[in-house]
C-alpha cells in the first residue's frame, strides 16, 4: 500500500509504453514459456472447458487457463512449443485464436492501483457501517456517558481508517495546493479533515454532534467513484494494449547458412531479412534479392500493389505480396518511419487535449464556490456568537453537505455503464472523455481503403467472360497468392467455373502468371506484361494467344458501411470520404455508397489539414481511419476511430477502436453517447439541486450529522441509480 | 446497556473478520475473472474429477 500518485496520465499510446517494457522483459527471461492467446469468440461455460480441453491435450502442455473477463488463455508449455500450433488447434476446433506478445502484456498483468484502490473501498466500506450502527445509537437518543463511549468508539475507528482510505485525496489535494491550483480534491481534503478534527474536539468536551460518520461515509462513495473512474480506464488500456499484443512483431533472419525466427526488436541495422509473400514487413530497408509487389494501403491508401524489385526501399508496415524478397535491414523498432509517426502523434495528442471534460468543468465552478460559502458561514456564526467552536463546526457541517459525492460520482457511473455496453457491442473507448466529445459530432471523415472497404477486392463483370476465358483465367488465378488473383479465383469458382488445363504454370513476381493452355502462351497479371491496355481503375489482365481481356475489380464493402453513411445522411450529419487512392477509384466508390463530398489522392498531411481545417471552422469532426496515412487526420479530429485492422500507430491515435468486423456500433457508440451525456447532465443537476436545498440548512446551524449522513446518500444514490437507467 | 459491550466488540470483529477474508481474497486474484468464475461453477469437471 504505497503512496497514491496519480499526476501520470496513461500515455496517449499505449504502444509506446509498452515497447520498451516488452524489449526489457524479453532481455531478461527469454526462458518464459508462458503463451497467451486472445479468444474473441468465447463466451460460455462451454467455451472455457472446450478451450482448456483442447489446449491441454497438445504435447507439451502443462496447464491452461481462460479468463473469460479479459477473452483471453494463458498457455504454460514448453519452450519449443509453437503458439502457431496451439492457435491452429484452436481454429481447427472451432475457437477462433491469436497470438498476444507477452511482453507487451505483462504491464497489465497486475493492476496494482486497482488493487489498492478496491482494498481501500472495502476499509471504508468496513468502517463506515461499523461507525453508522454506533451513530444510529445516538441518533436515536444515546445521553451522556454512553453517548461520549460511543463517539469514542467511532473516533478509534474513523480516524485510522480516513486516514489510510482518503489518501489519494490528499495526495492529489497537495500536489494541486504546491501546484498553486484548486482541484475537486482540496475540498475534500479540507472537509474530512475539519469534520474529523472538530469532531474529535466536540467528543473531548462531550459535546452533542460528531461528524465521524460522515468523513468515513464521503471516503466511502467518493472512493466507489474513483475505482469506477480506474476500472474504465484500467479496461480500456489493457484492451488497447491488447490490440497492440495482437501484431507479434517477428522476422525471418538469413545466419550465415539457413533463416532463424527472431523477434524483430532484436534486429540490427544491417542484418539480411527473408520477407515470404503474404508476411508484412517489420523493418525499414532496401531490397537486395527478389522481386515482388507490395500492398501499400495502410502508408498510402491505394489499393493497387506496387512493384518492388532490388535496390528499392521498403518500409515497415507494408504488406509483401508474391514473391519472397531479401531485404538489408537499415532501421528497425522504434528507429522506424512507422514508430517515428508513432511517437510524433503521441506528442500531437499530449497537446491536443485541450478539451475540458464535463467533471472539469464542474469542479472549476464548485470548487472556491464552496470555500467562499464556508468561510462566509464561519465569519458569520463567529461574528454573531463570538464562539469560534460554533462557528468551525457550521464550517465543517457547510463543507460536508455541500460533499462532491454525488460530483464524483456523476460521471465515472455513467461512463463506466456506456463503455461496458459499448465493449459488449463491439467497441472499446480508450479516453474517458471521448464519449462525452463523440456527442457534439456534426461531421463524420472516412477513409476508404481498409476503413468503409475490406481491402479485399472483388472481381467485377465476370458474367461477361465466355466459358473458355474464364475456366483459363481461374486456373491461372489459383496459382497466385496475389489478391487480385484470390479474388478472381474465388468469383470464379462461386459461378461453378472449372479451370482448365494447363501446362508449365509459373508466377513471375512483380508482373503475374503465366502458362500454357493448348500450345498458346496464356498470362495473367499487369497491363504492361500482358500487352493490353491499362484502364482507370484497379484491373487485371490476361491474355489468351493474341486476345486480351481487361478484369476490373471493386473493393467490398466493409459490414455495416452502406447502413452507416445512409443512418449518418439521414441523421442530417455532414459526410465526406477523404482517401489517398486515385480519383476513378474514390468517384466510383462515392456514388456507389451515396457519399457527395469526396476528395481523392489526399496526402496524409493534406488529410490532416483538411480536418483541421474543419474543426477550425467549428464542425466538430468525428475520423474513422485505419491506415499510416490516417493517423496523421486521426489526432486533429476531435474524435476519432479506427477498426481493429487497423495499423497500430492509427488504433493509438484514435479515441475509440471497433473490436469486431462491422461498422454499425460507431450509430451505436453516437447514440449511448448523447444519452450519457444527458444522464451526467442530469446528474450534475440532482448535485445542484441537492446542494441549493442542503447548503441554506448547514449555513443555518440546522444541519445535524443525521440530516448530513441521509441527505449525502440519498444523492449519492439518486446519481448511480441515474447512471443506471443508460440505454 | 452492559450488552452492548459485548456487541460492539463482536461487530468489530465479524467486520474486521470479513475485511480479512476479502484482502486475502484480493491478493489470491479472486476478482481477477469474474465472468469467467461465474461460468465455471456450472461446470461438471470439477466434481468428477476433484483435485487430490
Amino acid at each position: 500500500m504505497t503512496a497514491y500518485a496519480d499526476p501520470a496520465r496513461p500515455s496517449a499510446c499505449p504502444a509506446c509504453d509498452a515497447a520498451p517494457l516488452a524489449q526489457q522483459i524479453a532481455g531478461i527471461a527469454p526462458s518464459d514459456a508462458r503463451v497467451m492467446l486472445a479468444l474473441p469468440g468465447i463466451h460460455c461455460a462451454g467455451c472455457i472447458s472446450g478451450v482448456e480441453r483442447v489446449l491441454r491435450a497438445v504435447p507439451g502442455v502443462r496447464d491452461a487457463h481462460v479468463n473469460l473477463t479479459l477473452r483471453r488463455v494463458a498457455v504454460d508449455a514448453d519452450l519449443d512449443t509453437a503458439p502457431e500450433l496451439l492457435c491452429k488447434h484452436l481454429t481447427d476446433a472451432g475457437y477462433e485464436a491469436h497470438e498476444l506478445d507477452a511482453g507487451v502484456l505483462a504491464a497489465t498483468q497486475v493492476d496494482a492501483r486497482g488493487r489498492a484502490l478496491l482494498m481501500r473501498l472495502a476499509v471504508a466500506v468496513f468502517a463506515m457501517m461499523n461507525v453508522m450502527l454506533l451513530s444510529v445509537a445516538v441518533w436515536s437518543g444515546a445521553e451522556g456517558v454512553t453517548r461520549d463511549m460511543m463517539h469514542w468508539i467511532s473516533a478509534a475507528i474513523a480516524i485510522p481508517a480516513v486516514i489510510f482510505t482518503g489518501q489519494p485525496f490528499y495526495v492529489s489535494a497537495f500536489a494541486a495546493l504546491k501546484g498553486g491550483r484548486l482541484n475537486m480534491d482540496v475540498p475534500i481534503t479540507l472537509a474530512i479533515v475539519l469534520a474529523v478534527g472538530t469532531s474529535l474536539y466536540e467528543t473531548m468536551l462531550s459535546g452533542e454532534h460528531a461528524y465521524f460518520d460522515a468523513a468515513i461515509a464521503l471516503c466511502t462513495f467518493l472512493l466507489a467513484g474513483r475505482y469506477l473512474d480506474h476500472r474504465t480506464r484500467a479496461n480500456a488500456r489493457s484492451a488497447a494494449q491488447e490490440l497492440a499484443a495482437l501484431d507479434v512483431p517477428r522476422a525471418l533472419r538469413i545466419d550465415g547458412s539457413g533463416t532463424r525466427t527472431v523477434a524483430a526488436a532484436d534486429l540490427r541495422p544491417g542484418d539480411l531479412i527473408r520477407v515470404l509473400p503474404g508476411g508484412r514487413i517489420p523493418v525499414d530497408g532496401v531490397v537486395t534479392e527478389g522481386r515482388t509487389e507490395l500492398d501499400r494501403s495502410v502508408m498510402t491508401g491505394e489499393t493497387l500493389p506496387a512493384v518492388a524489385a532490388e535496390g528499392d526501399a521498403v518500409h515497415a508496415g507494408e504488406a509483401n505480396l508474391t514473391g519472397p524478397i531479401t531485404v538489408q535491414v537499415q532501421a528497425a523498432g522504434r528507429d522506424t518511419e512507422l514508430a517515428r509517426i508513432a511517437d510524433l502523434i503521441a506528442v500531437a495528442e499530449a497537446g491536443r487535449n485541450n478539451y475540458t471534460s464535463l467533471a472539469d468543468a464542474a469542479a472549476k465552478l464548485y470548487a472556491p464556490g464552496v470555500h467562499i460559502v464556508a468561510l462566509l458561514a464561519a465569519m458569520g456564526w463567529f461574528a454573531y456568537t463570538w464562539d469560534l467552536r460554533v462557528a468551525l463546526n457550521i464550517a465543517a457541517a457547510v463543507l460536508i453537505i455541500t460533499c462532491p459525492c454525488a460530483l464524483g460520482l456523476a460521471v465515472p457511473a455513467v461512463t463506466t455503464a456506456a463503455s461496458a455496453r459499448l465493449f459488449r457491442r463491439g467497441m472499446l473507448i480508450k479516453d474517458g472523455t471521448a464519449l462525452e466529445r463523440l456527442a457534439d459530432v456534426d461531421t463524420v471523415v472516412f477513409d476508404k481503403t481498409g476503413t468503409l472497404t475490406d481491402g479485399a477486392p472483388q472481381a467485377l463483370n465476370l458474367d461477361a467472360l465466355d466459358e473458355t476465358t474464364s475456366s483459363v483465367a481461374l486456373a491461372l488465378a489459383d496459382a497466385s497468392e496475389h489478391p487480385l488473383s484470390k479474388a478472381l479465383a474465388h468469383g470464379l469458382t462461386d459461378r461453378g467455373v472449372t479451370p482448365a488445363r494447363l501446362r508449365n504454370v509459373a508466377e513471375r513476381p512483380g508482373y503475374g502468371i503465366e502458362g500454357e493452355w493448348q500450345g498458346q502462351p496464356v498470362k495473367l497479371g499487369r497491363a504492361s506484361w500482358v500487352g493490353a491496355e491499362a484502364l482507370a481503375t484497379t484491373a487485371s489482365y490476361l491474355r489468351i494467344g493474341a486476345e486480351t481481356y481487361a478484369l476490373p475489380f471493386a473493393d467490398t464493402l466493409r459490414d455495416g458501411a452502406e447502413d452507416l453513411v445512409r443512418a449518418l445522411l439521414s441523421d442530417g450529419k455532414r459526410v465526406i470520404l477523404l482517401s489517398g487512392d486515385v480519383a476513378p477509384a474514390v468517384s466510383d466508390f462515392a456514388a456507389r455508397i451515396g457519399i457527395q463530398d469526396f476528395v481523392a489522392e489526399a496526402r496524409p498531411a493534406q488529410k490532416a489539414e483538411a480536418v483541421t481545417k474543419m474543426g477550425q471552422a467549428g464542425h466538430k469532426v468525428l475520423m474513422v481511419g485505419d491506415g499510416m496515412n490516417d493517423t496523421a487526420a486521426l489526432a486533429a479530429a476531435h474524435v476519432s476511430i479506427s477498426p481493429a485492422t487497423a495499423l497500430e500507430a492509427a488504433r493509438a491515435a484514435s479515441d475509440m477502436v471497433l473490436t469486431g468486423r462491422s461498422l454499425l456500433p460507431i450509430l451505436d457508440a453516437m447514440t449511448t453517447s448523447r444519452s450519457a451525456r444527458r444522464r451526467i447532465k442530469e446528474n450534475f443537476g440532482v448535485a445542484s439541486v441537492y446542494n441549493i436545498l442542503a447548503v441554506p440548512l448547514a449555513v443555518a446551524g440546522l444541519c445535524s450529522p443525521l440530516i448530513a449522513a441521509l441527505a449525502m446518500s440519498a444523492s449519492s444514490l439518486t446519481v448511480s441509480l441515474n447512471a443506471l437507467r443508460l440505454k | 446497556m452492559d450488552v452492548l459491550g459485548i456487541l460492539i466488540p463482536v461487530s468489530l470483529i465479524l467486520g474486521g473478520a470479513g475485511l480479512v477474508a476479502f484482502w486475502w481474497m484480493l491478493r489470491k486474484g479472486q476478482f481477477d475473472d469474474p465472468e469467467g468464475d461465474a461460468h465455471r461453477i456450472l461446470r461438471d469437471d470439477y466434481d468428477d474429477t476433484p483435485k487430490q
